[in-house]
């Protein structure tokens, strides 16, 4: 049947599902659904770690296979330095920028090395907002308990208290280098819900929160005069004889030639995983995120933190066939839209966490009250033309101008149309483990944003990445710089990588997979 | 007829439970493009780029967020029979049959270096900084060529009469893609222009929020300090349940 045809659906039960509350679910009822419908509980997905840090850890297959691949350089790698610099910061989106500028203000002498542009990352694409305890009715540790509640108790409490404690202060960084948040009448921040939280915390700057956010940052790093090196991607770390960071093997991916760092601290920000589209679920994430620092940390010996866990956005595009996987905001139910199956009803509380919901759409679509696409894809119905009866005419040109633009260019007008969605791959909970001033405990490397792991627990709350990247990111270009007062230039061995090819060895593991990936292999070869 | 692929093998395993044997799913219909000056034949409805990949393309520049708010896969297309070459994002752009398209080159404007918050008198330092913004000759070749539907040409009179605050309305969804900058003939970046402006509007013409303030003073002063004991020594189950009061 014709698409439009079924939409009929949602514009007939509308006015009676306006009347009807549908109440979040309890702690009981939340772990149930999660069981039996997330894709981090299918059994077969998921395999045991052979060696190296996390030996007898689960996770997904892609990730296993990609921490026990092998590195691209041979193990008598010339490394004479091509740069010697204080920090290397190991990719360009939130978190990269965010600490190179902090590194840079302390007087270190950064190079900043990503394998796209500056600023070409998932950050950018941030749309829902960036969750801040600053309205009178909120505090920092309400902010602390949703998200615990939200990441299943799992979070590592200490980082946790220096997210919500320090989310003001950078916030005004943010507000000094000039990006324009979206202010109430009275002056002050405009707040609004997410999911999964009890306050209105969330800063935006209408739907472009990340591009705002990142295109301030990007300019500004370039006002720094700070050293960047785009399409260069790092392939490898180096380690001193007592196995601490030294710096890393870029991988030049212009002219394909290698180049030696060294450098006193190295940061990584890198990043998610999303391209390696665990359990083959399409991805919202940028061109680069096949979760390279987990697989460079992960050989120099420093461990990982729930890697079992993956976060699918509620809300990826089904149709039309070229936005499967992109985002559609959250926004949308943060203002009240309906999630609606195809017999015209809504199963879920909208502003659930987003394990929850995603579940529940699994749910709706595995039981066949999903509808499916000509192409045999199969969603749930979002109800967008919603907002424009709710609060008026206007208001998703107003809120929601990228999301408009979006659908438009398809032929798709979603103040009229509804539009279907299904979970995609958003984000990865876990990652390497590190303390409050983002290190990691392998000695002089930090990590800082997606890439690590701990603070968000296994799920996180919309809205803490973009805080999360830019508390973490500064935290670990100021702690870099002051590492980097202290010490002197280390040796740079790859004495590392001779104890996990050996390691490998023993186990037998000879997968033939080189990691880090660097980017998805979509080219069609024949 | 070669099977469709344009989705990402990885997404096709996964919806094979779901997938009907449809015509159109398994065998698509066909559209020739002309990709850099070389023909193809692409299943139509796909994007830019994934007609670079399905045409054995290996891209690593021009390809960026994948959702259209990056600007790195900025591209020059014209359809069949029409003289004019428009822009578009590749990444979210279907071709059509008789399409032609290439990646728009790198182009090497001149960025004004700044420190912001010393700017003394930001609106004046603009013609310091780029002294090129007010040359505009009004050929509005910058708006037409702005993939994000942008009016650039209104955007830069309105920097150079100092109405910051429309420029950062104005250009709130620019991609940073710089289109807008070989097209002009007085050598103008609009793009980077509208950023400086954009940004001297936030942090110099922006009423600072209080409440901002309010609370890093609140947190500085340890007023939570009793409250972190509390909840830090809690249980899970605990936590769960606890409720917080607002000083």
């Amino acid at each position: 049947m014709n698409l439009r045809a079924l939409q009929d659906i949602v514009h007939q039960t509308r006015e009676f599902r306006c009347t009807q509350t549908i109440p979040k679910l309890t702690v009981a009822e939340r772990e149930k659904l999660i069981r039996q419908y997330h894709p981090d509980y299918r059994e077969q997905a998921y395999q045991t770690i052979r060696f190296g840090p996390n030996a007898g850890d689960r996770t997904v297959r892609e990730l296993a296979m990609l921490l026990e691949g092998d590195s691209p350089i041979p193990a008598d790698f010339p490394l004479t330095p091509d740069y010697t610099v204080d920090v290397l910061v190991i990719g360009g989106g939130g978190a990269g920028c965010a600490a190179a500028l902090h590194a840079h203000a302390q007087g270190a002498h950064v190079l900043l090395a990503t394998k796209l542009r500056l600023a070409d990352s998932n950050s950018i694409m941030a749309q829902g907002g960036m969750q801040v305890a600053v309205a009178p009715d909120d505090s920092p540790i309400q902010h602390f308990l949703d998200t615990l509640r939200g990441g299943h108790m799992k979070n590592d409490h200490q980082l946790l208290k220096v997210m919500v404690e320090e989310g003001p202060l950078i916030t005004k960084w943010l507000i000094e280098l000039g990006v324009l948040f979206d202010r109430s009448p009275d002056g002050n921040l405009q707040v609004k819900t997410g999911g999964g939280s009890s306050r209105a915390r969330l800063l935006t700057c209408s739907d472009y929160t990340g591009l705002e956010i990142m295109r301030v940052l990007k300019d500004e790093v370039l006002n720094q005069n700070i050293h960047v090196l785009e399409f260069a991607a790092a392939v490898e770390l180096l380690s001193d004889e007592e196995g601490t960071c030294t710096g890393a093997i870029l991988r030049d991916l212009d002219n394909k030639r290698f180049i030696v760092v060294a450098a006193k601290a190295v940061i990584l920000a890198t990043g998610g995983i999303g391209r390696l589209h665990i359990q083959g679920f399409p991805t919202s994430n940028h061109y680069g995120a096949t979760g390279d620092g987990l697989a460079l940390a992960y050989r120099i010996g420093a461990p990982l933190v729930e890697i079992d866990t993956f976060q699918y956005h509620p809300s990826g595009a089904v149709y039309p066939e070229q936005l499967v996987g992109a985002l559609v905001t959250e926004g949308i139910r943060s203002e009240g839209g309906h999630l609606v199956n195809a017999k015209g009803e809504r199963f879920v509380n909208e502003l659930d966490t987003r394990d929850v919901v995603s579940s529940s759409i699994i749910r709706e679509c595995q039981e066949g009250r999903g509808v499916r696409t000509a192409s045999g894809r199969v969603g749930v119905w979002l109800d967008t033309p919603l907002l424009e009866l709710e609060h008026g005419q206007g208001t998703l040109d107003k809120h929601f101008p990228a999301m408009v633009r979006q659908y438009e260019r398809f032929g798709v007008d979603i103040r009229k149309e509804p539009v279907l969605i299904y979970p995609t791959l958003h984000y990865q909970n876990g990652g390497v483990k590190i303390d409050v001033n983002s290190e990691t405990p392998v000695r002089n490397l930090f990590v800082a944003g997606e890439a690590s792991g701990g603070l968000h627990g296994r799920n996180r709350l919309m809205g803490n990445s973009l805080l999360d990247l830019m508390v973490f990111g500064r935290r670990a270009g100021l702690a870099a710089a002051a590492r980097a007062k202290m010490i002197a230039q280390g040796k740079l061995s790859l004495a590392h990588l001779e104890r996990f090819r050996a390691e490998a060895r023993k186990h037998g593991v000879s997968n033939q997979v080189i990691s880090p990936a660097i980017l998805p292999a979509y080219t069609k070869t024949s | 007829m070669p099977r469709c692929e344009t989705n990402m093998d990885t997404t096709e395993t996964f919806q094979k439970d779901w997938a009907l044997e449809q015509e159109d799913t398994l065998h698509p219909p066909m559209v020739t493009v002309e990709i850099a000056g070389k023909v193809y034949q692409v299943p139509a409805g796909i994007t830019l780029l994934k007609a670079l990949w399905y045409t054995g393309h290996e891209v690593i520049r021009g390809a960026g967020c994948l959702g259209g708010f990056c600007g790195a896969c900025a591209t020059y297309y014209r359809t069949k029979d029409d003289p004019k070459v428009k822009t578009c994002l590749a990444c979210s752009f279907a071709v059509e049959d008789g399409m032609a398209f290439s990646f728009a080159p790198p182009f090497p404007a001149r960025k004004a270096i700044y420190q912001i918050s010393e700017l003394q008198d930001p609106k004046q330092d603009l013609f310091e900084l780029y002294p090129e913004a007010p040359m505009c000759r009004n050929c509005n070749a910058c708006t037409e060529a702005c993939p994000q539907s942008i009016d650039v040409r209104e955007g830069v009179w309105r920097a150079v009469f100092g109405d910051f605050k429309s420029v950062s309305d104005m250009f709130m969804n620019c991609v940073m893609c710089g289109l807008c900058a070989p097209v002009c003939i007085a050598d103008i970046a609009p793009n980077l222009v509208a950023i400086y402006a954009s940004r001297v509007q936030g942090a110099h013409f922006t009423e600072k929020p209080k409440d901002i303030e309010a609370r890093i003073k609140a947190i500085e002063e340890g007023q939570y300090e009793k409250d972190w004991e509390r909840i830090l020594r809690m249980s899970d189950e605990e936590l769960q349940q606890a409720t917080v009061s607002c000083p």
